[in-house]
């Protein structure tokens, strides 16, 4: 298997005048939030040539589709184009016309260009304009392979996220999840993996074992994850490069719901011994004395890491129902953090460290919520009739989950904003369940 | 020894679709094992009724294979314990059948939670039948958690028969 090859950052951060600009003109919508409107006309091309990955001049377009698809995904953008929009020339992209632009509405502006490159790479230009200061923010090169025209315009979308918004960058990144087909009775789970926003999908395993609850590790070289492949639920660790897998644990009993640690260097896991199943750890080297965590007759699973490694979030129902409880991660100090009705599963620690996303249980549904480590500022961000099993974004400001429908079972993988505003479906070619997002590629 | 795992594997598959449809049948109704008639292997011949000590024989021994809970329970009832105390009768018989059970969930509940949960009911029965006087060492337990229900529809009425406990004999 091919590596990703890193992507060659040309003309660097160049954020030019834009220090000392001011951000000026932003709607506010009704939850306090300033949304940008963005024009995002499509990208032109010094020279209209064919290359393995299409036109320079339709990739032009297909750049900005992208572009404009990713600032959609969050409630900081409103992007205008590139449909609609008239395109522009090579002289427009240093040189805007900012009057034009202005009278459409637009208060930033992204220009660009796509160009064949003599070795067979791609260079593109990517500059995002303040409009009515009519200063520079953004001015990014970026050469690929012709196989990685898509991850140039992630990283572009990227760039200018991370100017306006003042986040980490989120789009070049990668999802792991489970595909789904078959019906209801036996449905067929395969391993697969694809690019955030659903492109490059690939299956990894073939589906005559039961997969469930991938997970990437930190370098993305290996996922760690369920399967029924010795006829019950053990955890394996699959090396993407070479295609084999191993387990993390030898032992009679069955395993499940994996999480690496932030460093990659251990596995938190669930166990079931005698019916009981309890929380434990173990080195992800493969080898090591699994360390038990959690000690009660309750259900103890759904383990997730805060990011500096120092806690655990997890679902317990030594209460009486599932409910959230934070620990140290030698599984001391173990404290009950959800009080509100139903049932509280799936907890995931923001990468941000500063918020728990889990699957809220009651009333007839199961929601996509969100609250503080310490249980305070409880928001939901969905509401259907089966939502479950959050993953963030590498950021911590969106969220994907699976849907699903009542009846039919059939599933998708779907995406919703921090702030709830923005919800959307993950394009996959067949059913999806158990997403993961991995961390955002160098 | 290959040849013979392939076989056994072969029958269990064959002898399980039979127990499939099994429940919604009156015992004696079943039809004759369908193992010779497949043509798989010349190793077994039905002739009229289940092989001694076989899956079919077992369905054909006991009130039912299978127990149901309560949401989110794992406690074996009164009329649980009933249909478990024929498994036991049969086992006893059998003495050197191993049994694996299956525990499983209803579709409304998160996935890794109803693993452990279907793993929880697979134990109670184990226990139960323990109790009986089985030796626990020739009972294994499987969860599946919701991943294999039998009812397909979304109601209460098919929640509950999908939270069970299904004993099926190793072969």
């Amino acid at each position: 298997m091919r590596t990703l090859p890193s992507l060659l950052l040309l003309a660097g951060a160049l954020f030019a005048s834009a220090a000392s600009a001011q951000i000026t003109g932003t709607v506010t919508d009704e939850s306090g939030n300033q949304s940008f409107v963005v024009a995002i006309p499509p990208l032109t091309t010094p020279d209209d040539v064919a290359t393995p990955a299409g036109q320079t001049a339709d990739l032009g377009r297909k750049v900005a589709e992208i572009i404009s698809n990713d600032l959609n995904a969050t409630d900081v953008f409103t992007p205008k184009g590139p449909a609609g929009l008239r395109g522009i020339a090579m002289p427009e992209v240093t040189a805007p016309a900012f009057a034009e632009w202005e009278g459409l509405g637009a208060e930033n502006l992204v220009h660009g260009f796509v160009r064949a490159n003599t070795d067979g790479t791609l260079m593109v230009g990517c500059y995002l304009y303040d409009v009515s200061l009519k200063s520079e923010m953004v001015r990014q090169g970026y050469v690929v392979g012709p196989r990685d025209w898509r991850r140039a315009a992630h990283k572009c979308a990227d760039s200018i996220y991370s100017r306006l918004s003042g986040e980490n960058p989120f789009f070049d990144s990668r999802i792991a999840y489970i595909a789904e087909t078959g019906p209801k009775g036996n449905r067929v789970k395969r391993l697969a993996i694809m690019d955030s926003d659903g492109a490059n999908h690939r299956f990894i395993t073939n589906g005559q074992a039961l997969a469930l609850t991938p997970r990437f590790s930190p370098d993305y070289k290996s996922i760690v994850y369920v399967s029924y492949i010795e006829r019950r639920a053990r955890v394996y660790v699959y090396d993407i490069a070479s295609g084999r897998q191993r387990l993390v644990t030898e032992s009679p009993n069955q395993t499940f719901s994996p999480r690496w640690s932030p460093d990659g260097s251990s596995i938190l896991y669930s166990m079931s011994v005698g019916g009981n199943t309890d929380l434990y750890r173990v080195s992800s080297a493969g080898g090591g004395t699994p360390v038990r965590l959690t000690n009660t007759p309750a259900i103890e699973t759904g383990g997730s890491y805060s990011p500096d490694g120092s806690k655990i979030v997890f679902e317990s129902d030594r209460s009486g129902s599932q409910q959230i409880y934070v620990m140290n991660a030698d599984g001391s100090g173990q404290q009950r953090i959800s009080f509100g009705g139903g049932n509280y599963a799936t907890p995931e620690w923001s990468p941000r460290g500063n918020l728990i996303a889990f699957t809220r249980v009651g009333g007839g549904a199961f929601r996509i919520g969100v609250m503080s480590p310490a249980g305070n500022g409880e928001k939901l961000l969905t509401n259907s009739w089966q939502d479950e099993a959050p993953t963030w974004s590498p950021n911590g400001r969106v969220i994907q989950f699976f849907r699903t429908t009542q009846g039919s079972g059939k599933t998708a993988v779907m995406q919703v904003d921090v702030t709830g505003a923005k919800e959307r479906k993950i394009d996959t070619p067949v059913d999806g369940s158990d997403p993961a997002w991995g961390p955002i590629l160098p | 020894m290959k040849r013979k795992n392939t076989t056994a594997l072969l029958l269990a598959v064959s002898l399980m679709a039979v127990a499939g449809c099994a429940k919604k049948q009156k015992p004696q109704d079943l039809p004759p094992p369908p193992i010779g008639a497949e043509g798989n292997t010349g190793a077994v011949t039905a002739p009229t009724g289940p092989t001694p000590g076989s899956q079919a024989d077992f369905i054909a021994s006991i009130t039912a294979d299978r127990i149901y809970f309560d949401t989110d329970k794992s406690d074996v009832d009164a009329e649980d314990q009933a249909t478990l105390a024929t498994q036991a009768e049969w086992l006893k018989k059998y003495p050197n059948t191993r049994v694996t059970i299956e525990g499983h969930a209803d579709e409304r509940g998160t996935r890794d939670y109803n693993i452990a949960l279907g793993a929880r009911r697979a134990n109670s029965a184990k226990n139960a039948l323990a109790a009986m006087g089985i030796d626990a060492a020739r009972i294994s337990t499987v969860s599946y958690g919701k991943e294999r229900p039998e009812a397909l529809g979304s109601t209460e009425a098919d929640w509950a028969r999908n939270r069970r406990a299904v004993t099926v004999t190793v072969q």
